[in-house]
């Protein structure tokens, strides 16, 4: 016996482990099919077939339409969403982890049943539902990507809705006064800029609450941008508010590919801007030292320090940063969409943005994934509205929102913030 | 060894990251004190936050004053013009805020002349209603965001009790008012109860939940046989029947309604709750610190589902002041008119205590009653109350801010008091 | 590198943290800084590592005056510190970490992953260690964790290293691979500055001792020292190192806990099939090293963890499966770890906080009502009788010393009718006259009949406690011995050697 010596602890044996399974995904997918049940089998649409159409009149190569049972597709996609429901349990009956396949596949599978189920008896037009998807995304897109820096950064960011306003509003100003909707763009930055700044001032110096900061600077941009609205913009809507809009430009060759070209590259520059921008917030994020040195601080602003990084300018200037994305995607609203500034017209997106933060796991790519989910929820509503649908769009309008309650609630996994995430960094 | 040697030696070193912590040290004579927290202390740093608040309103009035700009086209000739159209502006703005929200000077008689302040107090009373929400939340260090939409499924509760069930005369207001507090209570617990069993942030459950009793209520206002008034292809209700309305306080001439009574009531109800009954011991507690909580035997996670039911209560209290009370002809989707968020506010004004959330909520009710006679009587946007809100609640969340405009001193010992508890900190 | 500090004055409000502090580190020198909890060895060290800006005083290095106004600067001048609480980001992974703040690039500003992968090879090699450069910190253990540590300090060249009680987390066995390494580093060459309060470690590995006590320095002593002597030039008179206790009385088993196992919320079986007993009227003290298992062990028997298999009873009722509530109902009294995190809300006063864990049941609260009368009476009688030195029962909680504090909670759990007692810990950065205090507390419980666990993982605490001893080791039980066996074999059994004659069940 006393011979006998364990294993010195230096060599860092891994502690015996037991896999901590939960019963929510199972319950949650159990949901869905039981809904499933309900609606694609057991209430009936007056049509019997389902129409999907993948190319736009317009496009030279044309790929046909898609025309399904509707009932029997619905009994077929119920039957295997039952099953995977039933495998979930299984695997977590056996102790192991629901694969994030899974609920992928599961999700795919429930649109296609729920499109088909809806669009019974009229002809499904896949290609606009992507479009506009991609349309809808690019404020969620580029308030995520504003968010994640952010709080990457280890700023909690519920301003975003604010930055999206004020750089809505800066744009339009802007380019209806320049008529130049270029000076527009970065007049929307700017403007995100400066929200951003009051969020830094007071949370990075003044150790404010960051969440009290958003949540009231949101109200204070609402303010003043509906007071301005009101007070100078109504009264010379032709010189403040008519700024010129972005035309979509057609990438040649790439926008003629069957379903993804007319979405992704019939486009305005917007858009493209954002590719360019997703893109740029990923690479920099994980492979720059500008990203290493950003994540460190979110993480333990306090080791960053111990190595020489100046944690609270580079909180201040990639806040700044964030405030400038956000902003950008604001001119959306009124150079690429609406054409014109009205009050409080953001309308939550920026909220939507956070939440597509925190589904994406604040990462800039699954954010922007969730975004254009986000997206694609509401774009299917308003699809669904042109060609009549069996459920009232208002509960088509709370997809993003639901999703998201149970995204947080951990049915996708346990999602980790930045550890130091709206944790202010306090020097003696 | 004396004392006061004894107490230096074993304090603990501050590791770099924590809030240097007051040191036990001399501490200042009690009067000394008390001058000092008077001068650079809450109650200050309030006023004067409501004053540069002001002062950034009248600069934004002023700028976008048309006679401002005409005048400021000559300013190098005849500057005396351009100053006397900014107080003209700013002033007339300012007296008109003043005459509608307290007493109107152009009324015969105090009856009609007071009237403006009954108004400052009907607009105040949901106001301080969902602020308690917020603030009873914020004690137990949770953010609740999500007043609107409790006020929301309030209003739809109370207002369906309202005009749909045929009850006797008192007991029909009774159970209409129960009915919104409930809802609210479930709307509000649904968040508590998401935060307790999975961990999920209130911040962002409450801001979904917001979005998701809006679409609800808008959908059973369009729905008939639910919200929607017979007959009527408004998204409206009906409305309410004589025997659910909150009676008038001071007669038919004034707005102001026994719901101000209720609020009073849930004002004193909240300040025994936090700080006379067990059950305040533990929110509180709670919220200072949930792991000594814990580890006390108080079931966190119970307290945090109650927490967030008292509060969709208040804020449902709200919302039922605003059915039965304020706008008792039918309602649509925007009967929440920004109350809920408003209330964040009052909240934050009002240090999260019941009676500093009363005060906030008639501040904000005054700026709500003048707002509108403003915008009537001026042509100043009914925003520009919203902006001076907002920049209240920023300046008086940071302190040093507002000491550093007006060269006050740093109140020495007194431990910063940070408006939300460590909890959402530390998230 | 020599390192020189000239009269380091450092202020805090009105706490004087380092009054005038004068140190030499000679090239190759391990000058060991000898100081209590809060003497101000660490605020000394800030200073030099320049995390914080000292009121008055000069840093030189090789006779050249210093001003830094960050680390970045302390480091580019040559000095490198592995902190107490680790400087690493948990979920980098060990190149990154390494790199970090210094990152090699390439072209467009990408990070060049293999040369920092090849320094932390090269570093490792250097001095033996078994280190993958792409492991996440986080799934490496404590002891590999403060090798990183050094690796990082070394990648940037260090000349003076300093080691902030570097030992508070390892077993006997990786403090000594750890002083073999120090030696290896200043055969190198390297200066290097050794915090600690640790005698026998000091007296191990320095060639010269500084002693702070209260913010200065009072004197210098050579390895060849007794402890004694050290221990009163630390503490500034002569100390006792035992406990005045007379022998237990031992009464029937109170506590079993029979094949108890817990799960932490990662998956980890951090206690693992446990079984022991505590005697009425002995103390029982859970020995081991930081992490394997006590914590989560102790929280078990509150009711505080989640996942807990295998049965406890105190005197023949269940208490697994209960409430914490139900469970302090059932007259387990509690001091826990974490002092400021657990054991009191620091925004709360001193009368509060004396009725935290009875904030639901009478004599504080009736009908609902907290009755505010009986609880400023109460906390007047505990104040005097605990000696919380204290302006008044509304002092906030937070604004006391810690050994107040820690009276506090004692207060407050030792006036409750208790059954068994649980100390988690008790001392942890408290001065030496308030250590006194909870032991000699302690022992009063023991002698009243009571059951009690101590919680340590000072072996000076453990053998002036403790009637038996049970030590841990990575979640199980090593070995049960009586409270007189020698600090050999303890420390032996904490590297996780089962003791002669015993076996792990004992």
């Amino acid at each position: 016996m006393s011979t006998e010596t364990t294993a010195p602890a230096t060599a860092g044996s891994a502690p015996e482990k037991t896999v901590i399974t939960s019963w929510k995904a199972p319950i949650a997918l159990g949901v869905f099919a039981l809904l499933a049940v309900v609606l694609f089998v057991f209430t009936p649409r007056p049509a019997d077939t389902s129409t999907f159409r993948l190319s736009t009149p317009s496009d030279v190569i044309q790929l046909p339409e898609i025309v399904l049972p509707t009932h029997a597709t619905g009994i077929v996609m119920t039957v295997l969403l039952v099953a995977l429901s039933a495998y979930s349990a299984w695997l977590v009956w056996q102790k192991r982890r629901v694969p994030l396949w899974l609920i992928v596949v599961f999700a795919v599978l429930f649109l296609i049943a729920f499109l088909a189920w809806a669009g019974a008896g009229a002809s499904i037009p896949i290609y606009g539902l992507l479009i506009g998807t991609v349309s809808l995304s690019v404020p969620l897109i580029f308030g995520a990507l504003g968010g994640v820096i952010s709080e990457r950064v280890g700023v909690v960011n519920i301003a975003i809705e604010g930055q999206l306003l004020a750089g809505a509003f800066a744009s339009a100003v802007i380019a209806s006064i320049t008529g130049n909707p270029y000076v527009g763009l970065i007049g929307a930055a700017v403007a995100g800029v400066l929200v951003s700044f009051v969020l830094a001032a007071f949370a990075i110096k003044y150790f404010v609450d960051q969440i009290i900061v958003g949540v009231v600077l949101n109200v204070l941009v609402i303010g003043l941008t509906s007071f301005l609205f009101s007070q100078v913009l109504t009264e010379n809507t032709e010189l403040l508010n008519r700024p010129p809009r972005f035309e979509q430009i057609a990438i040649p060759i790439l926008s003629e590919i069957p379903v993804i070209g007319p979405m992704l590259f019939r486009q305005s520059i917007i858009v493209y801007a954002m590719y360019v921008a997703v893109f740029l917030v990923w690479f920099g994020l994980f492979h720059t030292r500008w990203g290493l040195r950003l994540r460190a601080v979110g993480e333990h602003p306090q080791a960053a320090d111990t190595v020489g990084i100046k944690v609270t300018t580079l909180r201040f200037w990639n806040v700044s940063l964030a405030g400038a994305i956000a902003g950008f995607g604001g001119a959306y609203f009124t150079l690429g969409s609406v054409g014109a500034f009205n009050k409080e017209m953001t309308a939550g997106m920026g909220f939507i943005a956070l939440a597509a933060v925190i589904f994406g796991r604040w990462d800039p790519i699954r954010a922007t994934l969730a975004a254009l989910l986000f997206g694609f929820a509401s774009n299917i509503q308003n699809v669904l509205g042109i060609i009549g649908s069996p459920v009232p769009s208002e509960f088509m309008l709370m997809v993003p929102y639901v999703v998201t309650i149970f995204a947080v609630a951990g049915l996708v996994g346990v999602s980790r913030p930045p550890a130091a995430n709206g944790t202010p960094y306090i020097k003696s | 060894m004396s004392d006061k040697s004894r107490e230096a030696e074993v304090q603990p070193e501050p590791a770099p990251q924590q809030t240097a912590r007051p040191e036990a040290g001399e501490e200042p004579s009690r009067w000394g004190q008390a001058a000092r927290d008077i001068v650079g202390g809450s109650a200050m740093i309030s006023v004067l936050s409501v004053i540069i608040a002001l002062a950034v309103g009248a600069v934004l009035i002023a700028w976008t004053d048309e006679r401002v700009q005409e005048t400021a086209a000559y300013f190098f000739a005849r500057p005396g013009d351009t100053f006397a159209a900014i107080w003209e502006a700013v002033a007339g703005a300012y007296s008109a805020l003043f005459q509608g929200s307290v007493y109107n000077f152009r009324r015969e008689g105090f009856a009609a002349g007071i009237r403006p302040l009954t108004e400052t107090l009907t607009f105040a009373t949901p106001l301080i209603a969902a602020g308690l929400g917020v603030g009873v939340a914020f004690r137990v260090g949770m953010f609740n965001i999500g007043g609107r939409g409790q006020m929301l499924v309030a209003a739809a509760a109370a207002g369906w009790v309202g005009f749909a069930l045929e009850l006797p005369a008192v007991l029909h207001v009774a159970v209409a008012v129960l009915a919104g507090m409930v809802a609210g209570a479930i709307w509000g617990g649904i968040a508590g109860l998401l935060k307790a069993r999975t961990g999920a942030h209130e911040v962002i459950t409450t801001i979904m939940l917001n979005f998701v009793a809006l679409y609800f209520v808008a959908y059973l206002l369009r729905t008939p046989g639910a919200l929607q008034a017979p007959g009527s292809n408004n998204p409206k209700t009906p409305p309410m029947q004589e025997t659910a309305i909150l009676p008038d306080l001071l007669g038919p001439n004034y707005n102001l309604h026994f719901g101000f009574i209720l609020v009073i009531a849930a004002t004193v109800f909240v300040w025994w709750l936090m700080n006379r009954s067990s059950l305040g011991f533990q929110f509180r507690a709670v919220g200072e610190n949930p792991h000594a909580a814990r580890v006390a035997g108080m079931p966190v996670k119970m307290i945090y589902v109650y927490a967030m039911l008292f509060a969709g209560g208040f804020a449902g209290l709200a919302g039922v002041n605003q059915v039965l009370g304020t706008v008792t002809t039918g309602f649509g989707q925007g009967i929440d008119a920004g109350i809920g968020f408003d209330a964040i506010t009052v909240a934050l004004l009002g240090r999260s205590r019941p009676w500093g959330i009363f005060a906030a909520g008639i501040l904000f009710g005054a700026f709500k009653a003048g707002g509108f006679s403003m915008q009537a009587a001026e042509g100043v946007p009914v925003d520009i109350v919203v902006v001076v809100q907002s920049l209240i609640v920023l300046f008086i969340a940071a302190p040093p801010l507002v000491r550093a405009i007006f060269r006050l001193p740093t109140p020495g010992a007194a431990p910063r008091r940070t408006l939300t508890p460590k909890e959402v900190a530390a998230k | 590198m020599k390192l020189e500090i000239r009269g380091i004055t450092k202020r805090f409000g009105a706490l004087v943290a380092n009054d005038h502090i004068d140190l030499v580190v000679e090239p190759g020198e391990i000058h060991a800084l000898l100081g209590e909890n809060g003497a101000g060895k660490s605020t000394l060290m800030n200073v030099l590592y320049g995390l914080y800006r000292a009121d008055e005083g000069d840093i030189l290095l090789d006779d050249v005056p210093q001003h830094f106004s960050g680390p970045g600067d302390a480091m580019a001048a040559g000095i490198g510190m592995v902190h107490q609480h680790f400087m690493l980001i948990p979920v980098f992974t060990v190149a990154e970490n390494v790199m970090l703040g210094h990152e090699p690039t390439k072209a467009g500003g990408r990070l060049d992953l293999p040369t920092a992968r090849a320094k932390v090879r090269e570093i490792s090699e250097r001095f033996g260690f078994d280190i993958d450069p792409d492991a996440l910190v986080e799934d490496l253990p404590v002891g590999v964790q403060q090798r990183v540590e050094i690796i990082k300090a070394l990648s940037r060249d260090a000349k003076v290293l300093v080691f902030d009680e570097p030992t508070a987390v390892l077993t006997p066995q990786e403090t000594d691979e750890l002083i073999e390494i120090m030696r290896q580093l200043k055969a190198a060459g390297t200066s290097i500055v050794f915090i600690t309060h640790k005698l026998r470690e000091v007296r191990a590995i320095a060639d010269r001792i500084t002693v702070i006590r209260l913010g200065k320095v009072v004197g210098e002593a050579s390895p060849t020292a007794s402890n004694v002597e050290l221990a009163s030039l630390m503490v500034g008179r002569a100390v006792e190192l035992t406990v005045d206790k007379g022998a237990s009385v031992p009464g029937g088993p109170a506590l079993v806990v029979e094949d108890l196992s817990v799960i932490n919320p990662r998956g980890d079986v951090v206690v693992k099939n446990v079984s022991f007993d505590v005697c009425a009227g002995e103390v029982l003290v859970i020995a081991g090293v930081q992490g394997n298992g006590q914590t989560e062990l102790t929280e078990a028997l509150l009711g505080l963890q989640e996942r807990v298999t295998g049965r406890i009873t105190l005197d023949g009722k269940p208490l697994t499966g209960r409430s914490v509530r139900q469970i302090l109902d059932a007259g387990v009294g509690f001091v826990p770890e974490d002092r400021t995190e657990d054991g009191i809300v620091a925004e709360f006063t001193i009368a509060e906080n004396l009725m935290l864990d009875r904030s639901t049941a009478a004599p504080f609260v009736k009908a609902g009502n907290l009755q505010l009368d009986y609880r400023d009476q109460f906390a007047r009688e505990k104040v005097t009788e605990f000696d919380i030195r204290t302006q008044g029962i509304d002092t906030h909680a937070g604004r006391l010393s810690g050994g107040n504090q820690q009276k506090v909670v004692l207060a407050r759990e030792l006036s409750r009718d208790l059954r068994m007692f649980v100390a988690a810990q008790p001392t942890r950065g408290l001065d030496v006259g308030s250590i006194e205090v909870v032991h000699s507390r302690i022992i009063e419980t023991r002698d009243s009949g009571i059951p009690v666990i101590v919680i340590s993982t000072e072996l000076d605490e453990v053998t002036a406690l403790a009637d038996r001893i049970l030590v841990m080791y990575r979640g199980g039980i090593i070995g049960i011995v009586p409270g007189d066996t020698s600090r050999d074999v303890l420390g032996l059994m904490m590297a996780g050697e089962a003791p002669a004659g015993t076996g792990a069940a004992a």
